[in-house]
Order: structure tokens, then C-alpha cells, then sequence
């Protein structure tokens, strides 16, 4: 008989739990028994056995992206790495340009960091994304100016899972002297990286999005051509000075550990959830006004993100409370905005409000996939009937004809 | 968001939900809000010719809230006359429900509605 538990987790973008090979590594550096040590303390034996763990998951991390191990520097996330890699070039190279290129659908940690060099006097320009989510090389290079210092793209879009041509626009950067800052928060253990090809200069990385804990990440800092950065966190000079703090070892050794794996079996586990995402998006398509929102064809394999017209998201998500899935619709947040990205790829306010965010990981079962659709459909067809909107539809009332009192 | 048991009572098993003929003369149709701001109610009211509510019905797409808010009020109006039906306000609504600030946008939209099918409801009246 079925052994599903609920609710049945399928917000893997959101976080992914610690494999359990990751949270016994980490275990191991915790008591007094074990490897609890302070990485910086050089005058004995466990501040070196310490160290050794830390650059053991250094070598790791950079093997999975395929550069130097002393180019990987220690955040406590992707949110850091960004504030880090983005303020970090603008006040080192502020004299030389003011102008800052990123894109309407990046994170929120890229977006704001921008806002605030805004304030501080930068000039930014936010790219449109085409309808399918994608940035191009193309629009990349017709928004370099002469005083454009930094881009900052992200690799995978945390919503719609749609991929940039990171190697394209690295060519762009780097033919135009301007720095290339990646947010690949996203793209760790479900896109190859190599950074031997890839020009990029700054990449930010978590490790709690790919099986490893949360609270620890990366910022990639390229040597050669060498890439100086202002820290923005300042104290013991850890970190060759790029960022100060103890290095937590246990969370640094579960980082190492989740990359391992992921380098180890990105290929097995992508094989998978891509046929799981299949029989998730088979199960689902042949409902009416059922819309996928980017490109299907340039996405990781985790990622569905769907839209079904006439019914509201969270209220959906109401109706599928024993999933854990998130919605573009914001029906809690004080402003109602739905979803920014998927209003910046031209999805108009209803379909940003009746979309899902369904993702796949390495611990999704095909029995928790077949109960899901069940349940969509189910929660779905419900609403409909419940749903004005759904009615005007089926009399075949335009509902961009109807005057709506907007509020 | 946690909901309160009344607001999932009415999303589980709402009431009164469905459609009137908008031409029957003693049918008043209020349609509030915009499918751009994530809710959209369409309350509707069957009146006697003695001005009393002798059954409702509704449609809502919207956050379970929303929903709940418009089964609410069909409960509500249910037997009403016109005058008392409009003194039903939001912040009943809400209470009854237990709304938290965030969900009190719901309320009023129910209380927009109201309003709405009643002032349809008197100008077909008039008109006729």
C-alpha cells in the first residue's frame, strides 16, 4: 500500500533538505570529541586539523566549478555572495565607471544591492528578459557603455528555472573589459559550470539548494585576470581579507560534502527528475487554459513553473495544502503585486496570480508526482467551478473587454 | 498562513455558490474587484417584491479569504430587506472570520459587493 507522507515536499528551489551523507559529515564537526576546532588557529592541532577539513570542502566546491580551490571564498549564503560580489566591484571600481547592468528578473539580492548603489550614485540599467525568461548575449552588449564596470546575470532563474547562456555573455564581458558577476544559486548540481570556459569573474554560490545546510555559500573571485573586490564585511582578515568571521567549520565541511555529491551525481539525478517533471507536466497539460511559464526547452529539470487560468494561486495552494509548492501570486503581501518575473516575461496579472511553482529533488518519488497531479487537478477543476472568471470564459465573454473596478 | 477554522469551514465547503439569470428583474448582480489584483467577486441576490433577500448566491476567484468572505455574506443577506442588508459591514466579516490585517482587503471587497447588487438591484427597480 501507498507509503506517501504528508505534506509531500515540491519546493526544492526553495531549499532542499541535507542528504543525510551531508548532515553525518557535518555531525563529525561539532563536540569536543570531534573536529571543532577554529580553522584560524594556527599554534595547534585542532585548529589544523580544523583547516585541513575546510580546504578538503574548498577543493570540493572548486572542483565542481572547475577552478583554483584559493578562488573560492566563504559567505554565510548566495545573498552575501551577491551584496559581496555586486557593492564589492562598485566601490572598488567606482572611478572608473558608475554603470551597473542587470536584469528586471534577477533575486532579490541582486536587485536590492543595486538599488542601493542607486542611492549611493550608480547608474544601473535592468534588462527586459524575452518572453521565454532568457537574457542574451545580444542585449548584454547593445547596454555596455564606456563607464559600465560590472553585469550581473543570474545562471538559473529561482521561479521559472530558465537558464542564460552564461558562455555567450562571458564572450560579451570580457571583449568589452567589463567585470561578469554570476548569481548561480540555482544552477549548482543541475547545470554543468565550468569555469575554465566560462568567462566569468564573480560567481555566488549556496550550499542549502543543493543538499547541503543552510548558512553557508561561496563567492568565486577569479585570479587570473585577477578581480579585486572591496570586503564589506571587515574583522580577522579571514578569507584573504575578502571576508571576515570564524569559518564554521561543520557548515563549510556540508558544503564541500553536498558538492561532492552533486558533482558526483548530477548526472544520474538529473536524468530522473527530468523524467519525473515529464510525468508531472504529461499529467497536466491536457487541462484547458493550462499555461508553462518560460522557455521548456532551457530549464533545469527541477522546475515546472504553471499557470491555470481563472483560478488564484493561493487559494490553490489552500486547496493543496498537503503539497508544499510556492505561488507567483503575492494575495499575502501587503502590495498584491503577483510575481515580478513572470510579469517581466509578459505574462499578464492573471496568469501571474494563478501560477504554481512546482520543484522536483533528489528525494521526489514517482508516487508523490502521481499524487500531485491527482490533487491539481482535483484542487483545480474545484476552483473553476467556484470562479467567476472561469463562467465569463466559458460564455465567451473577453475578459480584457470588462471594465474592472480595480482596487 | 495559518487560517482560522470558520475561514476553512467556508473554503471547504462554501455555500450558496452559483448564478441567477442577471435579466430576472428581482435578481441584483454586484461584481467587485479585478482578476489583476488576484480577486474577483460576483455576488448576486434574489429580491421579493417586499424588498426582502429570499436567497443569494456567488462566485469568487480569490485567496480562500475571499472566498469565505462571499459565503459568509450569502449566509448573511439570506432573509434580509434591502436596508439591513447594506449595514452589514467589513469589519463583521472580518471578525466573524478572524481575518488577519493582511486578509482585511477580502472583507471589504464582500461589503463592496453587497453594495453593488443592491444599487443594481434598485436601478433595475427604477428602470422598470
Amino acid at each position: 500500500m501507498s507509503d506517501l507522507k504528508f505534506p509531500i515536499y515540491l519546493d526544492y528551489s526553495s531549499t532542499s533538505p541535507c542528504d543525510p551523507r551531508v548532515a553525518a559529515k557535518m555531525a563529525e564537526c561539532l563536540t569536543l570529541e570531534a573536529n571543532f576546532g577554529n580553522p584560524a588557529s594556527r599554534s595547534h592541532f585542532f585548529g589544523w586539523k580544523a583547516e585541513e577539513a575546510v580546504e578538503t570542502a574548498r577543493r570540493e566546491v572548486a572542483s565542481l566549478l572547475n577552478c583554483d580551490p584559493r578562488e573560492v571564498v566563504w559567505t554565510s549564503g548566495a545573498t552575501e555572495s551577491d551584496n559581496l560580489a555586486i557593492k564589492g566591484v562598485a566601490h572598488f571600481h567606482s572611478k572608473k565607471g558608475k554603470h551597473i547592468i542587470t536584469s528586471m528578473i534577477e533575486h532579490k539580492a541582486v536587485l536590492d544591492s543595486c538599488r542601493q548603489l542607486e542611492r549611493e550614485g550608480f547608474e544601473l540599467t535592468y534588462l527586459e528578459p524575452s518572453d521565454t525568461g532568457v537574457i542574451t548575449a545580444d542585449a548584454v552588449e547593445k547596454a555596455i557603455r564606456p563607464d559600465t564596470i560590472l553585469v550581473s546575470l543570474m545562471h538559473v532563474n529561482n521561479e521559472i528555472g530558465v537558464i542564460n547562456d552564461i558562455e555567450s555573455i562571458g564572450k560579451v564581458t570580457r571583449e568589452n573589459k567589463v567585470l561578469f558577476h554570476v548569481d548561480a544559486a540555482q544552477s549548482t548540481g543541475k547545470v554543468v559550470i565550468d569555469l575554465e570556459t566560462m568567462q566569468v569573474d564573480l560567481m555566488s554560490l549556496t550550499a542549502h539548494k543543493t543538499y547541503g545546510p543552510k548558512g553557508i555559500g561561496a563567492l568565486f573571485v577569479r585570479r587570473k585576470p585577477r578581480v579585486r573586490i572591496v570586503p564589506q564585511i571587515h574583522g580577522g582578515g579571514h578569507e584573504r581579507g575578502m571576508r571576515s568571521g570564524t569559518l564554521p567549520t561543520h557548515q563549510i565541511v556540508g558544503m564541500g560534502e553536498a558538492f561532492r555529491l552533486a558533482h558526483e551525481e548530477m548526472e544520474a539525478d538529473n536524468r530522473r527528475i527530468l523524467s519525473l517533471r515529464t510525468r508531472l507536466l504529461s499529467g497536466l497539460e491536457d487541462m484547458e487554459e493550462v499555461y508553462v511559464n518560460g522557455a521548456l526547452d532551457a530549464r533545469v529539470a527541477a522546475n515546472l513553473n504553471i499557470s491555470f487560468n481563472f483560478v488564484e494561486g493561493e487559494s490553490l495552494m489552500m486547496a493543496l495544502r498537503d503539497l508544499a509548492v510556492s505561488s507567483g501570486s503575492a494575495c499575502t503581501s501587503a502590495s498584491l503585486e503577483p510575481s515580478y518575473v513572470l510579469r517581466a516575461i509578459g505574462r499578464n496579472d492573471e496568469l501571474a496570480h494563478s501560477s504554481l511553482r512546482i520543484t522536483i529533488g533528489r528525494f521526489t518519488t514517482e508516487e508523490e508526482i502521481d499524487y500531485a497531479v491527482g490533487k491539481i487537478r482535483e484542487a483545480v477543476g474545484k476552483l473553476r467551478e467556484l470562479s467567476p472568471l472561469w463562467d465569463m470564459y466559458k460564455d465567451g465573454v473577453d475578459l480584457d473587454q470588462v471594465q474592472w473596478a480595480a482596487h | 498562513m495559518a487560517y482560522s477554522d470558520k475561514v476553512l469551514d467556508h473554503y471547504e465547503n462554501p455555500r450558496n455558490v452559483g448564478k441567477f439569470d442577471d435579466s430576472d428583474q428581482s435578481v441584483g448582480t454586484g461584481m467587485v474587484g479585478a482578476p489583476a489584483c488576484g480577486d474577483v467577486m460576483r455576488l448576486q441576490i434574489k429580491v421579493s417584491d417586499a424588498g426582502i433577500i429570499e436567497d443569494a448566491k456567488f462566485k469568487t476567484y480569490g485567496c480562500g479569504s475571499a472566498i469565505a468572505s462571499s459565503s459568509l455574506l450569502t449566509e448573511w443577506v439570506k432573509g434580509r430587506s434591502l436596508d439591513e442588508a447594506k449595514e452589514i459591514k467589513n469589519a463583521d466579516i472580518a471578525e466573524e472570520l478572524a481575518l488577519p490585517p493582511v486578509k482585511i482587503h477580502c472583507s471589504v471587497l464582500a461589503e463592496d459587493a453587497i453594495k453593488a447588487a443592491i444599487a443594481d438591484i434598485k436601478a433595475k427597480r427604477e428602470a422598470s
